[in-house]
């Protein structure tokens, strides 16, 4: 038996017991076209039908969200890029002309999809587990509510819901599940699927990488240098995401970590110490259950 | 049998057997994961729509279960939308079913400091009362130089804007035949 | 766009992908603007000064497509020599009566044409008293047809040089309007401004088109129509109407607002665009008829008789007939402006007893909105239609007034019905989009509790009305009693929604085909042999087809995918389109063809239906005497006008002037630098204590109102908020009304970022919570700093709403454009400061305190016509 965490490129779900996965499924989401109508966040909340979560007014630019948590599964960031120095006396810009000199970024954040994903590795409970599209997924009917999950993430998306005891599903982690039962029905998640302007793309993780390289590489044709792509690569801290983002700026400037790291990167050395002793432990058991 | 089925069901057997040694896929899928399908998938009835919010007339299609709307979707079959819809379109499905929304007629008698309820019935053939006793009070035969007017200005209407031109048809109808000409709508607005 | 219409905006993306130059010109940085190739902030309410800037930059580099400038537009045209331009009277247009502040049209007409006729119905000739005009009750807006024009009656001259034809006319009229100008009144730096300029010419021609969109942005200002009329004339000189990708694209805000329009739910039409009867004119149908249309009428509107007897069969059936004129005098007269804010003035002044609301929000999406509840309070009876329990229902209960003590709930002697409404799958219907395509959606489930439909509803409060007037011998109840109300039910006792659609369609009454459907407006007879709701929909029920609802999915068809809805008219999808191939019938270039004449054939064909007589050569030439379509000639697109040109002048049918003039809003805080009249002289104002305006331009006490604020709408919210502030998901988005300022104008009157913000106006203050944004940036105006405040309208105050908020049109006054009526509620001036407002009473003594120091009375910036250089 190979306890094996890391291959890189390798389809998680493979190594999940899905031998006969379907191609990887994941998010590619372009944010050079997005237009901050938040037509995902509510599709989506529509969809899995998540609560509203606070009518708070924030003052941050047009985001009235904030962050993804458990009653937001799609987050759209608004960035007001201030002007470097004003271009005139009375700090009257000139703007406006083919180089702004000023820009509103806007970018529908979602649950990274990880290859490594830190929650799945603490879920004590099998509450959280790794789809046939290599997608991590919270099993409502599983979870517990213990919250090992939630500081597991390196990106702060899963939390456990807050709310009158009325509400769905109050205490029990909750985040994005790429909407586990439209895909698994050959249907495109509800935020792909509305968004206006093809920002959000769902498909084959593979088809979706080359499209955003294409995609970096015209951007970067066109004179935009600070474009990036996010999430991409299979050898960062995270394996790689599911869900790929294209930044046109750093990715602290959209709330992101410039360099996530999986919580539970030194578990394998941990359990291949710990695993003879658990494997004998299990046979055991199993053993005693068959004599029942 | 039985017995077996069991055992090798659970997740800790699945663990072992598969090539899910750590149990955080498949052997961690519960049963109503595996057998999860989406409630459009179940709909026993799918109806074509167009979305009440704004003017560019993206398709929707409705899905119906129980007469009851489940969900509201852009149609990708419109050359319009192709499936997509902004976010007041995607709330569509909350628009039918808000809790909030009142379904009972309600009356404000004059001077009045409380809704009461009403009979829908009862209260229609007091607005056809209404109408008919203003109609009588401000309708005006001919102006001060004789020439017709057939009509009555005590009678306004607004709305249409979010109505249907079948709608529209009749509103127009009922109040040319009964003489009201102040009917505008946000058309003017 | 991307703000307020993001699907429709996946063009725009579309177009930007595959190498389109967007440029977005709006006084705000917006959703639209991000995406943009280029943002260009405007001063609110000085758009025709922009859009005249680049009429001058057309005509003076010669970029001008002048093939089919000198072939389909009126540029040729020679107009008579007594009219006199801005330039000579001191920014008015000749005919201009200073006393009932109308234009006599007279001197704008063509020469040697003794009746200039226009597109639609003329003018009916409705006359106002001086003393009603400056009252702002101008005559109702009649669009005008009158004789048909042929090319052998008109002075032309081809080479453009007569200094008469309408090209030198605007020529001289734009020549004042240099990049320089338009700097000094929009606050766009000149080189921006040629940027654009340079884009719009580069892209339009033979292989390329630029297409412009707007939305109400353009028509809430004193000079609505004008401003429309700025981008029309810019869209003929560079040939890009009746073109695929060229055009004026109007957005729109409601699922159905065109379709209230066609089938008008409007005081001055009657569906189809036919006017409605005017107390002045000549008696009866034929006094009706012979006011619009003329026995050499040319175009289609030739055949306004039968539109208009089908019209009548369709609302009288057997009863109308041609011994009793159709029963034409069973409709009302209206006799000036019955306009939704002349209503409410006429509430306010007790002449309205009962009102009735349906989907709609006055009380938060009109102007004025003290004005309009204020209003309702004086009403006998009010009847409130929709989903929720919106403001205007509550406003006895919970407004605004009764916090200030205006209003007393139980002094309030309103009588309120509130019904609920079914919403769209709930109900069978049509909807008209912002492009006039028609589209069915169909009933998915029964209406819960007492929701109804309005065609349930209406239907029902039809048969209660003719039940109780059934027995009465009264003249007046005549048109009651006969009214045809008998329609097919569904087993829920609404009426079955086709059936209306048919009725709307039109159908033949005697002959063979008896009781089919028609198949076009040219089926409509004026004999009373057919019926028919609505001409420019005829063909919509075709075949006893629901053409609405077709639905041929997009990706197996055209790109013009004619098999999705039914577009009026004929489901022609682009207008004028004969105007997209040149004067041979060939198309301008093979990239931008789409309809042509096919020479082999015959006929005109191409990707949609031409709109055109498909059997008409190009080289056709309308003989002496013809009438009708027949006195169009080959090389004449616009076919609706009585020339069968696009106008670049127009001779007749507007109320402010031929041509675009840039004037100041109402209240601005400039002086108007093109012309010494500051604001359009035609303009509706109403002096009344309750609709006070602020000192505008250089009169004293305009520097207490130092800004201009602008009103829109957000992408997560609808109109007044009915449809959204009740529902959670789009409440959550934007929870709270915000002011939008910049950061210098947030250190200039010392607001604090997520603070609050008092706004205050002549008519009411309000608060707002404050987003201090470089979005806004003020522009340097003839040489001063002018602050922008952005205001979303959305919220209202009431108890029922998830999230509510002061409305901003509770600042506006009412100031109405001329032609349509519609309020200035785009441009107007403010003061801003921070804090919250007072409650109670101390919020009047604030507004008091301001009035005062502005020195306002009725009178402040109503008086239309500028006082000449040296008087005062």
């Amino acid at each position: 038996m190979k306890l094996q965490f890391r291959e890189p490129g390798i389809n998680p779900a493979v190594l999940s017991g899905w031998e006969d996965a379907p191609p990887r499924k994941g998010f590619f989401t372009d944010t050079s076209i997005c237009i901050g109508c938040k037509a995902c966040e509510v599709a989506c909340k529509e969809w899995n039908h998540v609560p509203e979560d606070g009518l708070e007014w924030l003052g941050t630019s047009y985001d009235n969200t904030g962050s993804l948590g458990a009653s937001t599964w799609r987050h759209v960031a608004f960035i007001e890029q201030p002007i470097a120095k004003p271009a005139s006396e009375n700090g009257i810009a000139s703007n406006g002309s083919a180089n702004p000199d000023f820009r509103w970024l806007m970018s529908s954040d979602v649950c990274k999809h990880c290859t490594e994903a830190g929650c799945l590795d603490v879920c004590p409970t099998g509450a959280l587990f790794r789809t046939e599209f290599g997608t991590v997924v919270v099993q409502d009917d599983i979870c517990n509510g213990c919250g090992y999950c939630v500081p597991a993430c390196p990106f702060g998306v899963i939390d456990r819901r807050d709310g009158s005891d009325s509400a769905k599903n109050v205490g029990i982690a909750q985040k994005c599940t790429l909407c586990y039962d439209r895909i698994g029905a050959g249907m495109t998640p509800a935020c792909a699927q509305a968004c206006p302007t093809e920002s959000i793309q769902f498909g084959d993780l593979d088809e979706l990488r080359v499209r955003a390289q294409e995609r970096i590489e015209l951007l970067h044709q066109q004179g935009n240098k600070s474009a990036r792509l996010y999430g991409e690569d299979p050898n960062d801290g995270i394996g790689g995401a599911g869900a790929i983002f294209l930044l046109l700026d750093e990715p602290e400037v959209y709330g992101l970590p410039p360099n996530p790291v999986v919580t539970t990167r030194d578990l394998p050395e941990m359990w291949k110490r710990a695993g003879a002793a658990a494997l004998a432990l299990i046979v055991g058991l199993a053993a005693a259950s068959l004599k029942r | 049998m039985e017995l077996q089925k069991t055992f090798i069901s659970w997740p800790v057997i699945k663990q072992l057997t598969s090539s899910d040694h750590l149990a955080r896929g498949r052997s961690s899928q519960s049963k109503r994961s595996a057998t999860l399908i989406p409630r459009t998938n179940t709909a026993d009835k799918i109806v074509q729509s167009v979305c009440p919010y704004c003017a560019v007339g993206c398709g929707q299609t409705v899905y119906v279960k129980d007469n009851k709307v489940t969900q509201i979707e852009g149609d990708k079959n419109s050359p319009i939308s192709r499936g997509r819809l902004c976010p007041k379109g995607s709330a569509t499905e909350q628009l039918v079913n808000s809790p909030n929304r009142q379904i009972k007629v309600l009356y404000r008698k004059p001077f009045g400091t409380e809704w009461e309820p009403i009979d829908l019935e009862q209260a229609t053939e007091m607005v056809a009362q209404r109408i008919v006793e203003t109609r009588a009070r401000t309708w005006q035969d001919k102006d001060e130089q004789g020439r017709v007017l057939n009509r009555t200005m005590g009678i306004a209407g607004l709305g249409g804007a979010t109505l249907d031109n079948e709608e529209n048809y009749l509103i127009k109808k009922l109040l040319m035949s009964i003489g009201a000409v102040q009917i505008e709508n946000q058309a003017r607005i | 766009m991307a703000e307020c219409h993001p699907v429709g905006f996946q063009w725009v993306m579309e177009a930007k992908k595959r190498g389109a130059k967007i440029i977005h010109i709006d006084p705000r940085f917006t959703r639209t603007s991000a995406v943009a190739d280029q943002h260009v902030p405007i001063r609110a309410g000085s758009d025709i000064a922009f859009l005249g800037g680049i009429i001058n930059y057309i005509l003076e580099s010669e970029k001008y497509f002048k093939e089919y400038v000198v072939n389909y537009t009126n540029a040729a045209t020679i107009i008579r020599n007594e009219f006199k331009d801005t330039d000579d009277l001191d920014g008015l247009f000749s005919g201009y009566d200073p006393v009932t502040s109308q234009y006599d049209t007279e001197s704008w007409g063509y020469r040697g044409i003794t009746e200039v006729a226009a597109a639609g119905p003329k003018n009916q000739g409705t006359k106002v008293s001086a003393e009603s005009a400056q009252a702002g009750q101008g005559a109702a807006q009649r669009s005008r047809q009158g004789s048909a024009i042929h090319e052998h009656e008109l002075h032309r001259d081809e080479t453009l040089k007569d200094p008469n034809t309408v090209f030198q006319i605007l020529k001289r009229h734009y020549a004042r309007y240099t990049p320089e100008m338009v700097e000094r009144v929009c606050g766009v730096p000149q080189k921006e401004f040629l940027e654009v300029c340079r884009a719009v010419t580069e892209n339009s021609g033979r292989d390329k088109t630029t297409a412009w969109v707007y939305s109400v942005g353009w028509t809430h200002h004193s000079v609505g129509v004008q401003y429309i009329r700025g981008a029309a004339i810019i869209q003929l000189l560079l040939g890009n109407m009746g073109r695929p990708g060229g055009g004026i694209l109007a957005l729109r805000g409601h699922a159905s607002i065109q379709g209230s329009t066609d089938i008008p739910t409007l005081f001055d039409i009657l569906p189809g665009y036919l006017p409605m009867p005017s107390v002045d004119l000549p008696k009866g149908l034929r006094g009706y008829i012979d006011s619009m249309v003329t026995t050499e009428q040319k175009g289609f509107w030739s055949n306004t008789e039968g539109y208009m007897v089908s019209l009548l069969k369709a609302y009288w059936g057997e009863k109308a007939t041609s011994e009793n004129d159709f029963c034409f005098d069973y409709l009302p007269k209206i006799s000036g402006d019955h306009g939704t804010y002349q209503t409410v003035l006429d509430m306010m002044d007790d002449k309205v007893e009962g009102y009735m609301i349906m989907g709609e929000n006055p009380a938060v999406g009109s102007s004025n909105g003290k004005l309009q509840r204020m209003a309702m309070a004086h009403l006998k009876w009010l009847v409130v239609r929709d989903f929720q329990l919106i403001e205007s229902a509550t406003f006895w209960k919970d407004g605004p007034e009764i916090a200030t003590g205006e209003l007393k709930t139980d002094e309030i002697g309103t009588e309120v019905f509130f019904f609920p409404a079914a919403n769209h799958v709930e109900k069978d219907g049509s909807f008209t989009q912002t492009q006039r395509m028609l589209q069915w959606h169909h009933k998915a489930i029964d209406p819960p509790g007492d929701c109804q439909s309005e065609l349930h509803f209406f239907f029902n409060l039809g048969k209660k009305i003719k039940s109780i007037l059934a027995d009465s011998t009264l003249e007046r109840d005549k048109p009651i009693q006969d009214l045809t109300w008998d329609y097919p039910t569904l087993d829920s006792g609404e009426p079955d929604a086709e059936a209306v659609l048919k009725e709307i369609n039109g159908t033949y009454l005697t002959g063979e085909k008896a009781g089919q459907p028609l198949d076009s407006y040219t089926d409509m007879k004026p004999n009373g042999s057919t019926s028919g709701g609505c001409w420019i929909y005829t063909g919509v029920y075709a075949d006893n087809i629901n053409h609405a609802a077709k639905r041929k999915s997009g990706s197996d068809q055209s790109w013009v995918a004619p098999d999705w809805g039914w577009v009026w008219p004929a489901n022609r999808r682009i207008l004028y389109n004969r105007a997209s191939a040149d004067p041979q019938g060939k198309p301008w270039s093979e990239k931008k063809a789409y309809v042509w004449w096919d020479s082999k054939a015959k006929k005109w064909t191409g990707h949609d239906v031409p709109d055109f007589e498909l059997t008409k050569a190009p080289t056709y030439k309308a003989p002496k005497g013809s009438r009708g379509p027949e006195a169009l000639s080959g090389n004449d697109p616009f076919i609706m006008q009585s020339d069968g040109k696009g106008w670049l002048f127009v001779p007749a049918g507007l109320k402010d002037g031929p041509l675009p003039a840039h004037y100041e809003p109402q209240e601005s805080p400039v002086s108007n630098a093109v012309y010494p009249q500051q604001a359009n002289p035609t303009r509706q104002v109403y002096k009344r204590d309750d609709n006070l305006s602020n000192p505008s331009g250089h009169d004293k006490g305009s520097e207490v109102f130092p800004y201009v604020f602008t009103t829109y709408r957000l992408t997560e919210h609808h109109t007044a908020g009915g449809m959204s502030r009740f529902l959670p998901y789009l409440s959550e988005l934007q929870p709270e009304f915000f002011c939008e300022v910049s950061p210098e104008l947030a250190e200039e009157r010392g607001l604090r970022p997520n603070g609050w913000a008092t706004i205050i106006t002549a008519r009411t203050a309000i608060e707002a919570r404050v987003l201090i944004t470089e979005r806004i940036k003020p522009l340097k105006v003839g040489g001063k700093v002018i602050h922008q405040i952005g205001l979303p309208y959305h919220w209202g105050v009431g108890g029922e709403a998830l999230v509510s908020g002061d409305s901003a049109n509770d600042l506006l006054g009412l100031t109405l454009d001329p032609n349509v009526h519609i309020q200035e509620a785009k441009a107007s001036s403010c003061d801003i400061q921070p804090g919250r407002r007072p409650v109670g009473t101390a919020l009047l003594k604030l507004v008091e305190q301001y009035r005062q120091r502005a020195g306002i009375t009725v009178n402040t910036s109503n008086q239309l016509l500028s006082p000449k250089k040296g008087e005062s």
